[in-house]
């Protein structure tokens, strides 16, 4: 056996880890928060897609839209994702079972609508000739596509933190996620936190549709592939706290990629659930748990 | 806690007669067979019902367990059809392919009918003893079970050679013996399924006003509490999924016959959703609601998916919306609310201002 045999499932699985990481990113945030699983959060991911598909429309270079398309996305999947949480979400905080069952019906709506608007097979998002080439690795053509990938998700990850970390919109999150009551007692408006949290969250949806449009195609099914990986993510991973979410992030996409690699891609799919499963038996609550004195 | 369960035997019995005897002596043919599809829904959904409405388990991969139901029995009435040869798709990419291994055993109509009961009870009980014993539920546990079917449903469209793929099975002549085309045998294959219907809505009318259905209930609203009274909830919840895993695969397994083909579609996520659907609309903690829910749903489904698909989909969306946003019991509860409404007006707003939850039950 080559070693480039062994090397490329274990780069092609790290970008698939770092687009994984992307999806889960926004769903780790607004899941550890509010308690509440937004499946729509796969079709907010297909309207970032779309979103540089359609900035691309106006900024013909290649080399220029996708830059300008990351922004572009944040915002427009963040405002979706805001108008869920004005519209729906905010009523139903008691309820997070429930929530999950609404937002399913949102992604079928967003899933049809996508389907109407833009054709069937799904759009071309052009990719920006600096991002051509490949970079050899021990005798492994990897593609610069996928080290872009990484470090697009890199970047979030390192925005994300130092936003948690160190500014006092970041300081009231984290408040919130570790004891609702005690932070809306101390003078938190939880509500806002909800709000930017939703609009954060669902932003980086976006920021991963740019990312997956420029590895896979565009379409109105692309979110409903990456909601539920992305969510075993978040559970693999434990929530309130990324590190646990980068690192689940990373050993599932190696892994599937590996398993892909020996076996075939759809048994692969199989094989990671399992191994999903097993881990939540040894650890329930994830690699990473902030500890709480609520029960269960 | 249930004030009347008579009354509730009775519509089962009313239920029963009206799909028994009336149903076959009035509709066509052609609507009789569409009635017998959304009686297999409405089995799966009964089951949902169980573990979901009276267990708070939101099992979102029902598919998978109408799958090994379904499967098992397509798999039998594939090779009874094809009798000594091997089955035609398997022989369309590889003339000399042997009938693989796990096929050999469906070829007898008891280990058959076996594997349709016992295949989900093993499933569903390792899955649900793993996950329940270590207290994994919630969002966790509908998630997971979502994957599963995910999982089996690409499983099922990769291995074409083996299981049909995303064709599917098809082409079913033989039921046990008696000829599919026969319109008396497919009224006959109605009658079992909607017997089976009116079988299940009798478990869980017996299931919801036993001891173990109030412990269920109990485990649903406070399952710590529960826990710290010396109960196991690991356990009643286990006999809920188990059950409702159950069936789903009956459900399945009567799908086959009726609707003659069984693809990886009919059990992937979105399959599973509108099963979940058709319970929220009826009223998921309801004896009839599931049933009746699925059986709209499933009408919708059938008549509106394909006259007008784009439509329905913005539909069942909305439904999901509306529904779990204003009536979280489902069409069941309007009765009751009306009731409240008129009985007294003036007191109405406190409570439920107050109790968001799912309101108490009643069968």
């Amino acid at each position: 056996m080559h070693v480039d045999a062994l090397i490329a499932p274990l780069l092609n699985g790290s970008a698939q880890g770092a687009l994984l990481l992307l999806a889960a990113l926004g769903l780790s945030l607004t899941f550890g928060q509010m308690g509440v699983i937004n499946m729509a959060h796969g079709e907010f991911l297909m309207l970032g897609a779309f979103a540089a598909y359609l900035v691309q429309q106006v900024i013909t270079a290649s080399d220029l839209s996708i830059p300008v398309a990351l922004p572009v996305a944040f915002v427009v999947a963040g405002l979706f994702g805001l108008l869920l949480e004005v519209t729906i979400i905010q009523w139903m905080y008691r309820r997070p079972l429930d929530t999950l069952l609404v937002t399913v019906g949102v992604s079928l709506i967003l899933q049809q609508a996508a389907l109407q608007i833009f054709p069937s097979q799904g759009v071309p998002v052009e990719k920006p000739g600096w991002l051509d080439g490949q970079l050899t690795v021990l005798g492994y053509d990897w593609p610069l596509r996928q080290l872009f990938t990484i470090l697009l998700a890199t970047v979030c990850v390192a925005a994300l933190s130092a936003w948690l970390k160190h500014t006092s919109f970041g300081r009231r999150i984290r408040a919130t996620v570790h004891n609702r009551d005690l932070a809306e007692t101390s003078g938190i408006s939880t509500r806002t936190v909800d709000r930017l949290t939703f609009f954060t969250g669902s932003g980086l949806a976006g920021v991963a549709g740019v990312a997956a449009s420029l590895i896979g195609g565009t379409n109105s099914q692309m979110g409903a592939q990456y909601i539920i990986p992305a969510f075993l993510v978040v559970a693999a991973g434990g929530i309130g706290q990324l590190k646990g979410t980068i690192i689940a992030a990373w050993a599932v996409g190696v892994a599937l990629s590996y398993f892909a690699y020996w076996t075939t891609g759809s048994l692969a799919q199989v094989l990671a659930f399992i191994l999903v499963i097993v881990f939540l038996q040894l650890r329930p609550q994830g690699l990473f748990t902030v500890r709480t004195r609520s029960l269960a | 806690m249930t004030k009347k369960p008579w009354i509730s035997l009775g519509g089962i019995g009313v239920f029963a007669v009206l799909l028994l005897a009336v149903a076959p002596l009035v509709l066509s043919d052609h609507w009789l067979n569409n009635l017998g599809k959304y009686c297999c829904w409405a089995i799966a959904a009964v089951g949902i019902g169980l573990a979901w409405g009276r267990g708070g388990m939101l099992v979102m991969g029902q598919g998978v367990f109408f799958a090994l139901g379904a499967y098992s029995m397509a798999m039998h009435l594939t090779l009874e059809s094809a009798g000594d040869r091997v089955p035609g798709f398997m022989v369309l990419y590889d003339p000399l392919a042997p009938l693989p291994a796990f096929w050999e055993p469906f070829r007898g109509a008891g280990f058959t009918l076996l594997a349709i009961v016992l295949l989900p009870v093993v499933v569903a009980g390792i899955l649900g003893y793993a996950l329940f014993k270590r207290r994994v539920k919630g969002a966790y546990f509908a998630i997971l079970t979502q994957a599963l079917a995910v999982a089996l449903a690409t499983l099922i469209s990769s291995t074409i050679r083996e299981t049909g793929g995303d064709t599917g099975l098809s082409d079913f002549k033989y039921f046990f013996g008696f000829v599919l085309n026969d319109p008396a045998n497919k009224i006959m294959v109605f009658l079992i399924a909607a017997g089976l219907l009116v079988v299940c809505l009798l478990v869980v009318w017996q299931l919801y006003r036993s001891r173990f259905g109030e412990l269920l209930v109990a485990t649903r609203d406070a399952e710590e509490r529960v826990r710290f009274l010396g109960y196991d909830p690991a356990n009643v919840k286990l006999v809920a999924f188990v059950v409702s895993a159950l069936m789903a695969s009956i459900g399945g397994a009567m799908f086959v016959p009726i609707v003659g083909i069984i693809t990886p579609a009919e059990i992937g996520a979105a399959a599973s959703i509108l099963m979940i659907a058709g319970v929220a609309f009826g009223g998921r903690a309801s004896l009839f609601g599931p049933a009746l829910g699925a059986m709209a749903v499933g009408w919708g489904q059938s008549s509106l998916g394909s006259t007008w698909p784009d439509g329905w989909t913005y539909i069942l969306g909305l439904l999901f919306i509306v529904v779990i946003l204003f009536l979280p019991n489902g069409l069941s509860s309007l009765p009751a609310r009306f009731a409240a409404a008129r009985r007294r007006p003036e007191q109405k707003a406190a409570p439920s201002a107050a109790t968001p939850e799912l309101e108490e039950v009643r069968s």
